[in-house]
């Protein structure tokens, strides 16, 4: 049988449109960067919304990934028709907070709406990442993740190592690549995201400082400070096994992730969103387990770092428009829609009752595994583990991403890349502290 | 050359609005952006151009404080010359060859212009999936010579990417010039060269390649700009300006400071930079190169 090509979002938006606009509705749009069975997610939940109330009507639209979204809605303020709500990557937080006319503080939102803004109800170093110095939420934690280690249970019973008890240190990952290679492994450890996993999410992990004024929370004046002795081991210990062969380098961004799915890297950090992909695509028995540490390090592990993206709000609009945002906010922070949210996704519940009501249905023992990134998060933060914010952050990135593939190359020392990272890094702070001055 | 008849426009406006529509298109698109850009060079602002300052030759500064951005100078020389030498070369070759094709002509040309027809991006991918460690078709082929490919990690193969595939893309084109500029050399000169007793690459070399010259150097002014401006695509979907930043041409940082890290001040004092560059390599070529060309 021949099914018509009618793309499903195309029919929704002919049942939008077929609907009829009986009720002045006041439209709110939503640009975001969800692709797949997210993009579904988002449609799920726009709808959802929608059919709950008559007042409102949420439009989303995919404006492309973050780091193109992010650019067209700077254009579209700049030419005075931004959207309502615009969805930031973690790395576009300090921009972002740094626009204090471009945008209106979600607190400020709900709180203008009626609703009640409890901090309490949020699970700390989520939406610790997303609050101003002086408690106000600038924006509403739609998809958190955190950094995880993945692992290939039938590569490790292969080489002879306990599928159940993945290495908890970064010593015992050593341990554990080496017999994985003698077992015939190509690719023992791989890392996505090397930056975020092997620096940021490994300062906070440690305790320890990847940037002054607590990682940037403390304002613009932060600088960067991962070239510390226990920074520069762990970049060695990596060095010496990109050497041996333990480690593989995969690439920027997350194109590690592909040889981890298809089971040629039988260890690999990445972010816990890669959940849904790997159980949809591997064809392996797999594990998710805490991320390593170095067991002589006091505080460790502390918690891990945060991802993802967050929903801002801009300015600019009319007063009925953001009550509509802020009832769609309201729905958003509903235990059940929230707990639905996260088994679907693998994204962080963001509520401390969406994970509890998690917890009670059995899902974490259904789906071992998934409850780890929750338990690295759900701790009590620190002033250095609260998350990192930092201006100019793409870039910073981008200097991560070229300092550390001068190491596995073998062309800089571990020392002199976290270096001269941290200084190419401060020129962009300082820039950014001169930009951003009123 | 004095008996040409001229045309003379009686009308005071006439010779104005024909010519208005051609330079509306070039003060729109060209000019207005070029000064914008100029403009934006001396400021620094937010993302959101809340606060705008001027800051005068500040983002020049930084430029020149940066080392890595002085070294990709070296890199964009490296590529454009490798670019525009490798690209003229290769498709001079095919456009000779298919000169002298006499079955299926049709057949050869049509696929020789269809890469014209790939996006950048699309090109950058191609080639990566080709030659990506571990999984590429030819990487592994190299392997099986004892060539461990790594584009990744090492410099020399990430840049033998970018170029394989900038080339790849600009063939067809310069292969159009070319095999237009060989078809419109007399047969008759080179039938005479024949009779004479000069053998192919003979001909080639004294008759066919000097006659092309007006072509080789337009040419060559083309796949310079091409290599300066419109390669940053490829290079973002192939190796992202790495490892380390020895694949990142300078308009490959133009882009990435302005597009993905909102950095408008920064892009633009390299966008300017680069604007400098391209006009005084076209001055030279026009005013040293050029003087070596028959027409």
């Amino acid at each position: 049988m021949r099914k018509p090509f009618i793309p499903l979002s195309g029919l929704l938006a002919l049942a939008t449109l077929m609907s009829g606009p009986a009720h002045a509705q006041t439209e709110i749009q939503w640009w975001h960067s969800m692709t797949g069975g997210l993009n579904d997610w988002v449609l799920d939940l726009s709808n959802g919304f929608n059919a709950s109330q008559k007042e409102y009507k949420i439009v989303p639209t995919y404006k492309g990934t973050y780091d193109e979204t992010m650019p067209a809605a700077v254009a579209a303020f700049r030419a005075g028709n931004a959207p309502h709500i615009l969805q930031v990557y973690e790395v576009g937080t300090a921009t972002m907070m740094a626009a204090k006319g471009a945008i209106v503080p979600v607190g400020k939102v709900l709180a203008d709406a009626g609703y009640t803004f409890d901090p309490k109800a949020y699970i700390p170093a989520v939406v610790g990442y997303y609050t101003a110095p002086n408690g106000q939420m600038l924006s509403f934690p739609l998809n958190s993740s955190t950094t995880v280690f993945n692992y290939n249970k039938d590569l490790f019973k292969k080489a002879g190592l306990d599928p159940n008890s993945p290495p908890k240190t970064w010593p015992e990952v050593v341990l554990a690549a080496a017999k994985l290679k003698a077992s015939g492994v190509s690719c023992p450890f791989t890392t996505s995201w090397q930056g975020w996993t092997q620096l940021e999410s490994f300062s906070t992990w440690h305790n320890t400082e990847f940037a002054t004024k607590g990682n940037g929370f403390g304002g613009t004046s932060a600088r960067l400070n991962f070239n510390s002795p226990l920074h520069v081991r762990h970049i060695e210990n990596l060095a010496n096994m990109a050497k041996q062969g333990l480690f593989v380098y995969r690439g920027r961004g997350n194109a590690a992730d592909a040889p981890f799915y298809s089971g040629e890297c039988a260890m690999a950090t990445a972010s816990s969103s890669t959940y849904a992909s790997i159980k949809k695509n591997a064809k392996f028995d797999f594990g998710i387990a805490p991320l390593p540490y170095y067991p002589d390090v006091a505080g460790a592990p502390q918690n891990t770092v945060i991802g993802g993206a967050s929903l801002w709000v801009m300015a600019g609009k009319k007063a009925p428009e953001y009550k509509g945002v802020a009832a769609f906010f309201n729905y958003l922070t509903n235990a059940e829609i929230q707990a639905k949210s996260h088994q679907r996704t693998g994204y962080l519940p963001i509520t401390l009752a969406s994970f509890e009501a998690t917890e009670k249905a059995g899902f974490y023992k259904q789906n071992p595994g998934t409850d780890v990134a929750v338990n690295q998060m759900i701790r009590k933060t620190t002033e250095k583990s609260r998350g990192i914010r930092l201006g100019n952050f793409v870039q910073i990135r981008a200097i991560e991403d070229e300092e550390l593939e001068q190491v596995w190359a073998g062309k800089k020392s571990a020392k002199e890349a976290l270096d001269s990272a941290v200084k190419r890094g401060n020129e962009l702070l300082v820039r950014f502290e001169a930009a951003n001055k009123n | 050359m004095a008996s040409e008849k001229r045309v003379v426009f009686r009308s005071g406006w006439l010779p104005w609005a024909l010519l208005a529509p051609q330079v509306i298109v070039i003060l729109v698109f060209f000019f207005w952006p070029a000064a914008q850009a100029l403009l934006q060079s001396f400021q620094q602002s937010d993302a959101f151009g809340i606060s705008t300052e001027w800051v005068g030759l500040q983002n020049f500064e930084n430029l020149l404080k940066d080392d890595t951005y002085l070294a990709s100078f070296q890199t964009t020389a490296v590529f454009s010359v490798l670019v525009a030498g490798l690209g003229i070369g290769i498709s001079l070759v095919l456009a000779v060859f298919a000169d002298r094709v006499v079955k299926a002509t049709l057949i050869y040309r049509t696929l020789l212009i269809w890469p014209y027809a790939v996006a950048p991006a699309v090109a950058g991918v191609l080639w990566l999936f080709m030659l990506a460690p571990s999984i590429g078709v030819v990487s592994y082929a190299l392997r099986a010579f004892g060539i461990e490919w790594n584009s990744l990690l090492n410099s020399t193969h990430a840049m033998t990417l970018i170029v394989l595939a900038s080339v790849w893309k600009q063939i067809s084109y310069n292969f159009l010039f070319f095999l237009a500029g060989l078809q419109s050399i007399p047969k008759s000169l080179i039938e005479a060269a024949a009779i004479d007793g000069a053998h192919p690459w003979r001909r080639f070399w004294t008759i066919q390649f000097p006659l092309l010259s007006p072509t080789t150097f337009f040419l060559f002014v083309i796949n310079v700009v091409y290599a300066f401006f419109d390669t940053f695509a490829i290079v973002d979907a192939a190796t992202q300006g790495g490892p380390g930043k020895d694949t990142a041409i300078l308009v490959y940082k133009v882009y990435y400071d302005g597009f993905k890290a909102l950095d408008l001040g920064g892009s633009a004092a390299q966008s300017v930079v680069l604007m400098v560059i391209v006009i005084a390599l076209t001055v030279v070529q026009f005013r040293f190169v050029e003087k070596k060309v028959q027409y």
